[in-house]
């Protein structure tokens, strides 16, 4: 990267043109987020108990094992948007910046895919 | 450009400003995210991982959840959640432009993490007094 002509100090930097999406996406799965989560705390303040049986009776339904499916797409891709900002806004080094974005392609979907297997044992059965 | 840069007039920073209670929320808002993000997703994706595992790991967690120290954690990914949610939707409003007038700015960054507060309180309320 050259700082000798305007477009040498800005190439290898990412499209200037996907800002909108990344903003746009962030609003569009904070109000998946507006839904999901007080779900999930308006549901676990109405368990009559958090042994294992209830919850796990309670997170095997087809609704309730949907919304927390939901959860680790929406809710964890929420998080990547919101730390990928963190990440440009206060990582200077270019060295730890890239490997902080390249961490934040593989971190947030591994842990979407966990989650999801997990709810999809507990609503199939199993254990 | 490159090297005019070193006697170029700076854009005063952060440490320079007398704080506001729009400066407070704003940060807030980020630090409550973050901390769901690092803290509240591995907890989370812990109880769904025990759950699916069976009563034993169930047991684990809601032995460590329920310690006091599980418990300020839990206590704080929820406060950070209601901060996040308010501040959140305080921005909502930003976003289509409204609640720029100094007056309206002032009153509602005050009263987002108030009313955070609040939530986190009903919240636990409702789970703890029953």
């Amino acid at each position: 990267m050259g700082n000798g002509t305007s477009i040498g100090r800005v190439r290898g930097l990412g499209s200037a043109r996907h800002g909108a999406h990344h903003w746009l996406v962030q609003r569009f799965t904070a109000i998946g987020n507006l839904i999901l989560i007080p779900w999930l705390l308006i549901s676990l303040a109405l368990l009559p108990g958090y042994d294992y049986a209830t919850v796990h009776g309670w997170a095997s339904r087809p609704v309730s094992a949907t919304l927390l499916a939901l959860i680790c797409i929406n809710t964890f891709w929420h998080a990547r948007l919101g730390v990928q900002v963190f990440m440009e806004d206060y990582v200077h080094d270019e060295g730890y910046k890239f490997a902080s974005l390249a961490a934040l392609n593989a971190i947030p979907l591994a842990a979407a895919v966990f989650g999801v297997i997990c709810v999809v044992r507990i609503a199939l059965g199993g254990a | 450009m490159a090297q005019a840069q070193g006697n170029r007039p700076l854009s005063p920073h952060l440490t320079i400003w007398r704080w506001g209670p729009a400066m407070a929320v704003s940060i807030l808002h980020r630090a409550a995210g973050q901390a769901m993000a690092f803290v509240g997703i591995p907890v989370f994706l812990w109880w769904l991982a025990a759950l699916a595992s069976g009563p034993e790991s169930y047991a684990t967690f809601a032995g460590t959840a329920g310690a006091w120290y599980g418990k300020v954690v839990l206590i704080g990914l929820s406060w950070a959640f209601f901060e996040h949610l308010t501040s959140g939707l305080r921005h909502f409003v930003l976003d289509v432009g409204a609640g720029y007038e100094l007056d309206t700015n002032n009153g509602w960054s005050w009263a987002v993490p108030a009313i955070a507060i609040v939530l986190t309180a009903l919240f636990w309320a409702a789970i703890l007094l029953r």
